[in-house]
């Protein structure tokens, strides 16, 4: 690497100057995540004993899951609860120092906190509402 | 075999007259069998209901919006003060007929078209047509491109001029898509049999806004549409609408 | 006939920098007021729940249809088998094909979820206009570019003019569809004519001509390399009667809506007392668009002008820019004829006629597409050989 630091194109490698940089680009890209030590996240716990299927499956496919429900509400109006998104956001809201629950803006909504770790935008809460419906108004 | 009847035989044959007195009761009027129950949540809704509305303008009364501040409150259809683009789904519109100087006033709101000129141009797919004959706009494939505002010839639509938090959880809706009145589809889907703007034109005493099911001819709106006069708004465009008229 | 020879241009002059550097900016500028739109959301445009499509569609419609029209000398050339339009071919390609990506690269930043473009790829109505366009247009950038390889390719050469064959059938449909996503549409008064079709392929045909000849001006000024007096008169003349037939479409637009009665509100709205509308279809679109040009295209006293024929591309491209308002702008203005015989009122502006400022935001998108059109051709004829040596009349024909 050392050699590829002179200035202008060596004779010695072909690509000269841009070789380092790319070689550097590259090196950078491997090196930073694994140097990086960003916490895993603490994921908070949703009400009841479980979900409506084992965690690990849920941590995977949970967006299949959703998307698939989401056409069959839309398109012909079946609205059972398990598998919607409504059921996700009654177990698993996050309450803050009131009591209330939190919106996906907040980091310590149950949503956001895996995804801001993942880095994957959330789609669903700009139209859908992040909390979970008031008690008074909720619907079976 | 000609013997005399078992028990056997005879609940065999109770049983099979019942199912074709059944059959013929489904044959005859296949839809009061259908109405009669509810659908459960994971059932798909079919096309043996057709739901629409029957608006009398006689009974709209001056000065009232009772139905859109209803709608209002029942969608989360709020504003920002900014009425060149704030969504309206539903609207009264108040008539003068030319020649005549006749007043009249209705409420307008999407007419849910059997032929939907929104589905037509839609690129995407994402105006549809439920199978029970409800006009609603998929967000989830909705691009914002308003082709379907250009194409709607009753301006039903209202496109999300800018973002929305804290929005009915029955009634999603975000910037930069499309939208319009579902008749009130989370309420139908619950087998619920109004909508908001029903209840609160009831409320208020008019009566001018009437909700049910076309296909059922034992629904009251059939039975008034089946012996009183209606209209749909530009009906010569052939749309078959969902929203009928009186009065006009 | 001679060989022509093409040659990039050499593009290191400091005039060549700066149109390059006027462009970059001006694209900045369109792409920053698309990020700021789409933040916002397009309640800080001019557009609103009754003008749904404003500025952004009036420069994105007049690209679109420019691009099919800018591919016409090819066509000329290869398809109409005519000699001396050959060596101007390379060009005509690389102009339709750089126009239209910057006339949908505004639509795209124009939607409401431009993040959801992979839905419109992905997710199909194929009843819908809107639906057949993408394949039009998408369509059309692969025909071109082989087309264009074909012709610069010596190997291929045999091939381009069939090429060119298809390339000319395709811009005849991708107009037609432009011109159906506002002719099928049976709510409005405005549109609703099968006319509008013929009207969009005839309007492509002048406003792609009239930018050509601009382009080959400013090239072959800017490079001072040689253009003939012969090639120059055939194009303008070209550009003559693509004018004197927009007057006769638009004419026979008019006639048809005017013979049925129930579009005279319509018709009165815009030829008559529609403000804006009625003074940008007189004033731009017919006199500045289509009459002045006509005189200074062919009075014998500025006919032979490079000068006039110039200033007269400018107008017809104003006059292009006008008549996309007025068909777009105009015939969402006009209200939407709900009952008919009845006047009307509510909160959501029905009756009434619709107002529309365009925001400046809407504007610089639409200069900024323009801007990337046109810089990517200014690239183009850097990189590679679209433009000959000379287009004298000596080395032409």
């Amino acid at each position: 690497m050392t050699r590829s630091r002179t200035p202008g194109r060596s004779a010695n490698s072909p690509f000269g100057g841009k070789g380092a940089l790319f070689a550097a680009i590259v090196v950078a890209m491997v090196a930073i995540p694994v140097a990086a030590d960003v916490p895993a996240p603490k994921i908070p716990k949703g009400k009841g004993d479980k979900c409506v299927e084992p965690t690990p499956f849920m941590r995977r496919n949970h967006m299949e899951l959703i998307l698939h429900k989401r056409d069959e509400t839309v398109h012909q109006g079946i609205r059972s609860t398990k598998y919607s998104l409504k059921e996700c956001l009654n177990c698993h809201a996050v309450n803050d120092e009131q009591g209330q629950p939190v919106a996906f803006t907040d980091p310590r909504h149950f949503c956001t906190v895996c995804h801001s770790y993942a880095s994957v935008s959330i789609d669903c809460f700009e139209c859908h509402n992040s909390k979970p419906e008031p008690k008074a108004a909720a619907t079976p | 075999m000609s013997k005399e009847l078992t028990p056997t035989d005879s609940y065999r044959r109770r049983f099979l007259g019942g199912i074709g007195a059944l059959a013929a009761a489904a044959f005859g009027s296949g839809v009061i069998v259908n109405v009669a129950r509810a659908r459960s949540p994971d059932e798909a809704v079919t096309g043996n209901q057709r739901w629409g509305m029957l608006i009398d303008t006689g009974k709209c009364a001056d000065g009232c919006d009772e139905c859109v501040k209803a709608c209002n409150d029942e969608n989360g259809v709020t504003g920002h003060g900014r009425p060149e683009t704030d969504a309206q789904w539903i609207r009264t519109v108040t008539l003068r007929e030319k020649a005549t100087g006749r007043t009249t006033k209705l409420p307008m709101m999407c007419q849910h078209c059997e032929y939907p000129p929104c589905v037509d141009v839609c690129p995407t797919g994402a105006s549809f047509r439920r199978d029970d004959g409800i006009v609603l706009v998929d967000k989830h494939l909705c691009i914002g491109c308003r082709y379907c505002m250009m194409a709607c010839p009753y301006k039903a639509r209202s496109f999300i001029h800018e973002v929305i938090m804290d929005q009915k959880h029955n009634a999603p809706r975000g910037k930069g898509t499309v939208e319009s009145c579902t008749l009130c589809v989370h309420r139908i889907d619950k087998g619920e049999t109004t909508t908001a703007c029903q209840d609160a034109c009831t409320k208020a005493g008019h009566n001018a806004i009437l909700f049910g099911d076309l296909k059922d001819p034992n629904s009251e709106i059939s039975k008034r549409l089946a012996n009183e006069p209606s209209t749909q708004v530009r009906g010569d465009l052939g749309l078959n609408l969902g929203v009928r008229y009186q009065g006009i | 006939m001679k060989t022509i020879a093409y040659r990039e241009i050499e593009g290191t002059s400091a005039g060549y920098y700066v149109l390059l550097g006027v462009l970059v900016v001006l694209i900045a500028i369109g792409g920053l007021s698309a990020l700021y739109m789409e933040h916002e959301g397009h309640h800080v445009t001019g557009m609103t729940n009754q003008i749904v499509w404003g500025m952004p569609h009036v420069f994105a419609v007049f690209l679109i249809i420019a691009a099919s029209g800018a591919l016409n000398v090819a066509s000329v050339g290869s398809v109409f088998g005519k000699t001396p339009y050959k060596p101007l071919a390379p060009l005509s390609g690389l102009l339709a094909v750089c126009l239209l990506m910057g006339g949908l690269i505004v639509l795209v930043l124009d939607l409401g979820r431009p993040d959801r473009l992979i839905v419109a790829m992905t997710s199909y109505n194929f009843k819908s206009i809107f639906a057949w366009n993408i394949f039009l247009y998408t369509g059309f950038l692969g025909i071109t570019v082989v087309y264009l390889w074909f012709m610069m390719e010596r190997r291929m050469n045999e091939y381009s003019s069939k090429a060119g064959l298809v390339a000319f059938v395709w811009r005849l449909i991708l107009t037609t569809g432009t011109g159906s996503i506002f002719g099928f549409l049976v709510a409005r008064s405005m549109y609703d004519s099968a006319v509008l079709a013929p009207m969009f392929i005839i309007m492509s045909l002048a406003f792609g001509m009239a930018i050509y000849l601009l382009v080959l001006f400013s090239a072959y000024h800017g490079t001072g390399r040689a253009l003939g007096d012969a090639t120059v008169r055939r194009l303008k003349n070209l550009l003559g009667v693509f004018i004197a037939a927009i007057l006769l479409i638009v004419l026979i637009f008019h006639l048809t809506k005017l013979y049925g009665t129930q579009y005279h509100g319509v018709e009165r709205f815009i030829l008559l007392d529609g403000g804006i509308y009625t003074f940008l279809f007189w004033g731009v679109q017919i006199g500045l668009g289509c009459i002045v040009p006509l005189v200074l295209l062919y009075a014998p006293a500025t006919a032979s002008s490079r000068g006039a024929i110039s200033l007269a591309s400018v107008l017809v491209v104003l006059g292009g820019l006008a008549a996309m308002y007025v068909i777009i702008i105009g015939g969402q203005a006009y209200p939407i004829e709900m009952f008919p015989g009845w006047e009307v009122q509510s909160s959501f502006a029905d009756g009434v006629v619709h107002e529309y400022a365009p925001s400046m935001y809407e504007i610089a998108l639409g200069v900024g597409g323009t801007a990337l059109a046109l810089a990517m051709v200014t690239v183009g004829i850097k990189v590679l050989r679209f433009l000959p040596l000379s287009l004298a009349d000596a080395d032409v024909e």
